[in-house]
């Protein structure tokens, strides 16, 4: 078998499929406003022309860098490209202030490569017991998985906690609007057409981290770049080494986001926050986070890639989605009769197997193609800020409205970029908002799913066994810190009496 | 000199464009410039990945590129709308869907295909399914039915949005059958594979879906199909019975369906070669292959047939929607 995965892989076909997929994924993830999945999407009439593997392979790789490349505006231009990067944004954004862009995009692209590779291991060796596993996840589960996400990530980025948490409900509140709730009634729309389908995402988040610090850089022209002489250098080596002091992040990243990421209800976007949460809340330098700090890059980088290779565990055993990007592989496979299911295990192995490694191959040819694009990418740090500053403005523009060709989503872009600009300067850090939007739907959706399908029996989300051990995980997550604080506090009345 | 030069060389390009345009200009030149077709989804859903489809190999037949602009929004709301506001010159077009027909019903808007498009084709039927798990109790469609009329509470995955064409399909079967389309308790979900992860999970009894969404499950021995509703057995499924069979409703045949439309207005000339096109499309191998291996059901309605199919299928939406308490 192995000689024929080998032929299968070393076609002339399937090489260019996947050098043409890495560039075209790289291109796809560094510009603002296209993403992963339209690079999916458009790949589907092209994967009709090639054999199954190389249809495939352009998926996997596509998809694989276009992740990765999607961390580049995030880092040089506070210009996030999927929710689940904007979890570490300012973390890298804030390094590149401080003139070490390069490192910041070596340790997302190594950390990145490490955490696909992780998932992938997972994915060959026990996919089909992880997606039995993952499929036993009903609404109540996620609701409780929901909640934990959002408690771990109301601390991030905020000096003051309560700051945090009144962002994270404003997020919430904005995540109400529009008619995709369960009745699908619309709600505070005002009678507007283009908020029936809500508040979009993206042009919120780009107007949120960019639009604000486009205005921030007018009202005070001094911010630059830091000196740019110190990112130059082997700054691969030095990633790795930055890496390498992180060992127990890394692994704890990719772990997290391979569960996460196999669940369909859940994916990269929670993985990417709790990892980001957790991080902080086990590091022994918790206050250096949000101020450049490394850490917490090293496990949210390796947790967004792994969770996005381990949706393919759901996706192959089971043909059941977990994100838009496999929702469209799932159509392919399809086409290209390599039909999703238990079977595609036993008698299609060799081709499994040829599909898991160009799952190697990705991730491995990311560091490469990732790290042409970094070179190429932070040239814009050279660039004084007042050329770079206007550029930045178009490019928040054009990427709002791309998302649904739609102007309307430009002065959503506006709106929100004045608010953050207001609130950032009062201190109230914007991640948590972001978290409320890509959340609140979810934790909605599976609140009320439980309560209609148990008849409004509130005892539903702790009656089946799984639901009561996720319950009590977030109940120790709240009260473990509570506790050991006030102890510590009656101890310490005690040593003062 | 030069700036004369230049004068000289700017009037024989416009010679040369002037006599191009009048010896390209037949009785009848469109298209003569790039079409725009709007689908009313986000990029990845079936619309869009037929619709795409349809496109590509519709430039070949037209001679010029097709952009697909997703307009997703407000279960579809916002980009038929806009397909129906375009200028009626036949150069914007788009995809069109079952839900397009619940705006009015439901007070959403004052859209109606039947009125605001020029009918060009449908190219894509679906029946709805009616899913459980492997280890449920129902056995046939009739367990199913007895036991919700004798009151037994019974979860539903409507396997997408509240009031989308499968619950319509399912609710119309109840109220067949005399049964209250109301008493089973109705869970919506974010799509087809949500309700059935839901279901395998043992969060709901039944899902309603079509046979291709339920394929890998189906497949890997998770979730059993009881019945198809309608009339017309799958082809890749010979095995599953139809509700016209197995329980003698032969007067239902709701189905959901795709199609491409245009703005109400589009000349009489544009409209067949659109059709023309379409058709060519539709009836190639490429297209039928991939809508095999997709599992979409293939169809072809086009004129008097159209006409009569929007309307029974609206005035069927009107009254599924009402049974199940959603219209106005």
């Amino acid at each position: 078998m192995l000689s024929e995965v080998i032929a299968n892989i070393l076609t002339t076909q399937t090489i260019i499929a996947i050098i043409g997929a890495a560039i075209f994924g790289m291109f796809m993830g560094a510009i603002p406003g296209l993403t992963a999945t339209m690079a999916t999407a458009l790949l589907v009439p092209v994967t009709f022309f090639l054999d199954p593997v190389p249809a495939i392979a352009t998926m996997i790789t596509a998809v694989a860098v276009a992740i990765f490349a999607g961390d580049i505006p995030g880092c040089l231009l506070r210009m996030p490209g999927t929710p689940a990067s904007a979890a570490y944004t300012d973390e890298a954004y804030q390094m590149a202030l401080k003139g070490d862009a390069k490192k910041a995009l070596g340790i997302g692209l190594l950390s990145s490569s490490f955490g696909g590779l992780f998932a992938t291991a997972v994915l060959v060796f026990v996919a089909p017991s992880l997606a039995e596993f993952a499929v036993r996840f009903s609404s109540a589960e996620y609701f409780w998985l929901v909640v934990l996400g959002l408690s771990c990530a109301a601390g991030i980025g905020a000096s003051d906690p309560l700051k945090g948490l009144a962002m994270l409900m404003l997020g919430l509140a904005v995540s109400m609007v529009g008619m995709n709730n369960n009745a699908g009634i619309p709600r505070f729309t005002f009678g507007e057409m283009a908020l029936l389908d809500g508040v979009s995402l993206i042009p919120m988040m780009v107007g949120m981290f960019g639009i604000s610090e486009i205005l921030r850089y007018a009202s005070n022209s001094k911010r630059d770049f830091g000196d740019p002489i110190r990112s130059t250098g082997s700054a691969i080596r030095t990633s790795a080494a930055i890496i390498a002091r992180y060992p127990v992040q890394l692994l704890r990243g990719s772990a997290l986001g391979t569960v996460v990421g196999a669940l369909p209800g859940a994916g990269a976007d929670i993985a990417a926050w709790m990892s980001m949460g957790i991080s902080k809340s086990r590091s022994k330098t918790p206050a250096k986070f949000g101020s450049g700090h490394p850490e917490g890059l090293v496990e949210a980088g390796a947790a967004n890639n792994s969770s996005l290779a381990s949706a393919w565990i759901p996706a192959l055993v089971f043909g059941i989605p977990g994100d838009s990007i496999t929702a469209i592989v799932i159509g392919v496979l399809y086409m290209k009769n390599l039909n999703p299911g238990p079977e595609l295990f036993t008698t299609n192995a060799p081709q499994l197997y040829s599909l898991f490694a160009i799952f190697v191959i990705a991730n491995l040819i990311m560091i490469p193609v990732g790290w042409a694009a970094i070179h190429g990418g932070s040239f814009i740090t050279r660039i004084p800020r007042r050329i770079i500053m206007p550029c930045i403005l178009l490019f928040c523009i054009l990427g709002s409205y791309s998302i649904n060709n739609s102007t309307f989503d430009i002065a959503i872009m506006l709106f929100f970029g004045v608010l953050a600009y207001f609130l950032e300067e009062a201190g109230f850090p914007i991640a948590p908002a972001i978290l409320g939007v890509v959340l609140g739907p979810m934790l909605e959706n599976y609140f009320v799913t439980t309560m209609t399908s148990s008849g409004g029996d509130i005892f539903a989300f702790v009656s089946r066994p799984l639901a009561a051990v996720i319950a009590l995980l977030l109940v120790s997550v709240w009260s473990i810190p509570l506790i050991w604080r006030l102890r510590q506090k009656g101890s310490a009345s005690i040593t003062r009496s | 000199m030069r700036y004369a030069f230049k004068r000289d060389l700017l009037k024989s390009i416009a010679a040369a464009i002037v006599a191009v345009a009048a010896a390209s200009q037949p009785a009848f030149a469109w298209p003569d410039k790039p079409i725009t077709m709007i689908i009313p989804f986000s990029a990845g859903g079936g619309t869009d990945a037929t619709g795409r489809m349809l496109a590509a190999l519709m430039e070949k037949e037209l001679g010029q590129p097709i952009n697909v602009v997703n307009r997703p929004g407000g279960n579809g709301l916002v980009g038929h709308s806009a397909i129906a506001a375009a200028a009626p010159d036949g150069y914007t077009i788009g995809v069109a869907t079952t839900e397009s027909m619940s705006y009015k019903p439901t007070g959403l808007s004052e859209f109606q295909p039947t009125k605001d498009f020029t009918h060009l084709a449908v190219y894509n039927t679906d029946s709805t399914s009616v899913v459980v798990n492997a280890d449920s109790k129902f056995e046939t469609i009739s367990d199913l039915l007895e036991a919700i009329k004798s009151g037994e509470t019974v979860r539903v995955s409507t396997g997408g949005a509240f009031g989308g064409s499968y619950q319509i399909a399912f609710g119309l079967l109840l109220k067949d059958r005399g049964i209250d389309p109301m008493l089973p308790t109705y869970v919506s979900s974010q799509g087809s594979a949500p309700g059935l992860q839901e279901m395998v999970a043992g969060g709901v009894d039944v899902t309603l879906t079509t046979l291709a969404e339920a394929a890998s499950l189906i497949q890997a021995g998770k979730v059993r199909p009881l019945a198809t509703i309608g009339d017309k057995r799958s082809p890749t499924y010979p095995d599953v019975p139809t509700t016209a069979e197995s329980l003698g409703a032969t007067e239902l045949t709701f189905s959901s369906w795709r199609g491409v439309m245009a703005p109400a207005g589009v000349p009489q000339e544009v409209a067949d070669k659109l059709r023309d096109a379409i058709r060519q499309g539709a009836d190639s191998k490429e297209f039928k292959e991939f809508m095999d291996n997709r599992g979409f059901g293939v169809a072809w309605i086009v004129g008097e047939d159209l006409t009569s199919f929007l309307s029974a299928s609206e005035s069927e939406m009107a009254t599924g929607l009402r049974e199940i308490g959603l219209a106005k």
